[in-house]
């Protein structure tokens, strides 16, 4: 019954998307109030059967109903309780079902909080109930996630051992939550061409935020996800599947930017717009990139050609259609906003140019292999020399004019004052790189151009916060200031381990110890352990630090029976400012194995720096729900 | 950044039984570390986007034996990539040459660069020069 329920729920779904598109675009004329009515009773409506379908797959897979083909062929009745849950959108048909089940919560929640203008509300719910529409005909045509198996299976497939993690159990439904809280802001600013409603920036602002925070967690946790999985320590790759969605945060980025400006002086409107376009297609493309199969990966466990088919469609389709809007509606709403050289909208200006241009860099980056092999048969690989070649110079800048924005007015600012407040800011820095420079090994400026500038930003953040009056302080105000210093934070990591990282591989016979990185590393002994699902190959390595005992670390390769793989899993000692990190490699012979090693400075705040970043977005987040009636306009006033 | 040699290496050492204190690796220290920098600029044909100084692949752990065998014959970084390419093609390079299939590739940046560049510019300028009071903003 449980599967014939959730695919009722869903095509009821559909017609409930069909309807809250129609009555919503009808709603966006002005007398048209019952439609308006309609449109917003047909988003919750679409929610409750969204989740209801979802539900069902969830307790399909909770109670191992291997008559699902779905649940079949991805779970497994040895499986931990939390897997079977996470294992739901570990797979192509489940997160389709999730990637819809989130838009129809932002839809529900557009409806709710009623931001917009009622035309403008109307017409945003039209825009998403036509992408739910979509999303969910891609769902029942090509990958119906409650198709039954008769006879049913006794026992399930299970599902890819690397997947089985906490990290990347949470890791898709914050990506989705940034790719598709993205799609919000595009039905704004769709909705804004619709209408001819200028100020929709700031109806959007909120979901814009949601999402911006969504995808710095998720790549966040997907970073961190490969440095303890993976087991090579590295925590970025330039592998597609990261592109895909380091390109939508890039513009998401942009867009929390430019739209500053937009809400306080109107300047860079059509801009905006075109980023709310641009991040919602870079997120479809991104969704292709991974769930068509055309990049051979751990993520594209989906490869059939229908799908990549029909979601190609749908990017052009939409690409086409909200390009077309543009053109027709924006020249209409842009006001031609006038500021000095001197102000914060050109420093505004240059993060969006830098930051489009990155993400474009990335991009092209991406796509270019597959573009020569489908045009020219030719094969070529665009490894991470190339990304670091532009990305680095590209976020240099950026990073070197950050701390001038916050501190110079609206259309004409007094460069001045700004000088002289970021002095001790600019002075720190330059001693930070120079003692780089003079006291570290190896020499490098590289570190110490990345040192200087996380300094940099850091002390102007502090600067910042330092400045404002404790006692009357805003949340929304502190915002800015906390995610640059997370910004800061993560190059600090980033600059520590690229620069200072040691590595050690050595054979090691049981009672036998490597030394790195000042820590004594003895190897114990091997023991073989059972999991619920797995057994494991258990290493005890006692780890010394000036000859007493610090720690015993537990490195493991585990190996998953139902799914025939062998993982690694690492043990990691951290003190927040250095990383030990251990991985078992192979064994030799019985009492012979092979241990790796890392000692990883700093690296920890990679990953602290993406939590402050997301900090930074949740105190803007919580200062735009909680002033919602109150507009802020007061002069001088940095928002956010 | 320093990466690591497999695991790997431990099956082909012991099958070619060379006895060296990690086994797999070249005794002398100056060919050993050309290896490893030729391996991370050398992709893993199996793999997605790793090179083969991180792949856990049987493939990438011949590739590693055999720039080893080919340092240890004379060869220079040069020769070897060269006999890769012949064999895997340029795809097997993680830094893509710079030849009439890429040039598209590494100018494109250039040209992104100087567009947006040049974009900032005018839009400063065509602000500094607006009428005053378009400003107000919001309707």
């Amino acid at each position: 019954m449980t599967g014939e329920i959730g695919l009722f729920a869903l095509c009821l779904a559909l017609a409930l998307a069909l309807m809250q598109s129609a009555t919503g675009f009808a709603g966006a004329q002005p007398t048209a109030v019952a439609a308006r009515n309609v449109a917003s009773a047909s988003a919750l409506g679409l929610f409750v059967f969204i989740a209801l379908s979802f539900g069902a797959l969830t307790y399909a897979s909770v109670t191992d109903d291997f008559s699902i083909l779905n649940v079949a062929e991805n779970s497994n009745t040895l499986k931990p309780l939390i897997y079977k849950i996470s294992g739901v959108w570990g797979n192509h048909e489940g997160s389709m079902l999730l990637w819809v089940l989130v838009l129809a919560i932002y839809s529900a929640a557009v409806a709710l909080a009623r931001r917009g203008s009622e035309r403008l509300t109307s017409a945003a719910l039209g825009v998403q109930g036509l992408i739910a529409a979509a999303f969910i005909v891609f769902i029942l045509f090509t990958s119906n996630p409650f198709l039954r198996l008769d006879p049913a299976r006794l026992e399930g497939a299970g599902l890819n051992p690397l997947l089985q993690d906490p990290g990347l159990a949470m890791h898709p439904p914050m990506l989705y939550t940034g790719y598709v809280g993205l799609s919000a802001a595009f039905a704004f600013a769709a909705g804004a061409l619709i209408t001819k409603e200028r100020d929709w920036a700031r109806a959007a602002r909120p979901f814009m935020l949601a999402a911006w925070i969504a995808l710095t967690l998720g790549i966040a946790l997907g970073s961190w996800w490969a440095y303890y999985d993976l087991g090579w320590g590295g925590f970025w790759f330039w592998d597609p599947v990261e592109n895909a969605s380091l390109i939508p945060w890039l513009i998401a980025t942009a867009l929390l930017h430019s739209t500053l400006a937009t809400e306080r002086t109107g300047a860079f409107r059509s801009w905006s717009l075109l980023l709310a376009i641009a991040g919602f297609s870079l997120s479809l493309i991104g969704t292709f990139l991974v769930r068509s199969g055309v990049l051979s990966s751990v993520h594209s466990f989906a490869s059939d050609p229908a799908r990549g088919t029909y979601i190609l469609w749908l990017i052009g389709v939409s690409i086409a259609g909200a390009l077309t809007l543009f053109a027709w509606r924006a020249p209409s709403l842009e006001e031609g906003a006038s500021f000095q050289p001197v102000s914060r909208e050109t420093t505004l200006l240059f993060n969006n140019v830098l930051l489009a241009a990155a993400a474009a860099i990335v991009f092209l980056g991406t796509i270019y292999p597959l573009a020569l092999d489908a045009l020219t048969g030719e094969k070529v690989t665009v490894g991470p020399p190339f990304f670091a070649l532009f990305f680095a110079p590209i976020f240099g800048l950026m990073l070197l004019l950050l701390p001038l924005g916050p501190r110079l007015g609206w259309q004409k600012g007094d460069l001045e004052s700004a000088v002289r407040a970021l002095a001790p800011a600019f002075l720190i820095a330059v001693l930070a790189a120079a003692s780089i420079l003079a006291f570290t090994t190896p020499f490098s400026l590289r570190g110490a151009a990345m040192f200087g500038l996380a300094a940099w930003l850091l002390i102007s953040s502090g600067i910042d916060l330092y400045r404002r009056n404790w006692r009357t302080v805003q949340p929304g105000q502190i915002a800015s200031a906390v995610a640059h210093a997370g910004l800061a934070i993560t190059l600090v990591g980033i600059a520590g381990t690229t620069l200072w990282r040691s590595e050690g591989l050595e054979v090691l016979r049981y009672g036998e110890s490597m030394t790195l990185g000042g820590y004594t590393l003895r190897l114990d002994g091997v023991s073989e352990v059972l999991g619920p699902n797995y057994r494991a190959d258990r290493a005890d390595v006692t780890v010394l630090l000036d000859g007493k005992i610090v720690a015993v670390m537990h490195p493991e390769r585990r190996f998953f029976p139902a799914e025939r793989q062998e993982t690694i899993q690492t043990a990691i000692r951290t003190t927040i400012f250095t990383d030990l990190y251990l991985a078992l490699g192979d064994k030799r012979d019985d009492t012979h194995w092979t241990l790796r090693a890392y000692v990883n400075p700093l690296a920890p705040f990679i990953w602290l720096g993406g939590a402050v970043m997301a900090l930074g977005g949740a105190a803007a987040l919580y200062g735009r729900v909680r002033r919602r009636s109150a507009i802020p306009e007061g002069a001088g006033v940095p928002a956010e | 950044m320093r990466r690591v040699l497999a695991v790997v290496y431990l099956l082909l050492a012991s099958a070619s039984a060379v006895a060296a204190p990690v086994l797999g690796t070249l005794p002398d220290a100056a060919q050993e570390a050309r290896a490893r920098a030729l391996q991370r600029e050398l992709r893993c044909m199996v793999c997605q986007g790793e090179s083969i100084d991180e792949s856990n692949a049987p493939l990438a752990a011949d590739l590693r034996a055999l720039i080893r065998e080919h340092i240890k014959a004379g060869e220079s970084d040069a020769q070897i990539k060269q006999y890769l390419v012949a064999r895997y093609g340029d795809v097997i390079l993680m830094d893509p040459p710079f030849d009439a299939s890429t040039y598209a590739l590494w100018l494109t940046p250039l040209f992104v660069l100087i567009l947006a560049g040049g974009i900032a510019i005018w839009v400063v300028f065509r602000a500094a020069r607006a009428p005053q009071g378009g400003a107000e903003g919001s309707s």
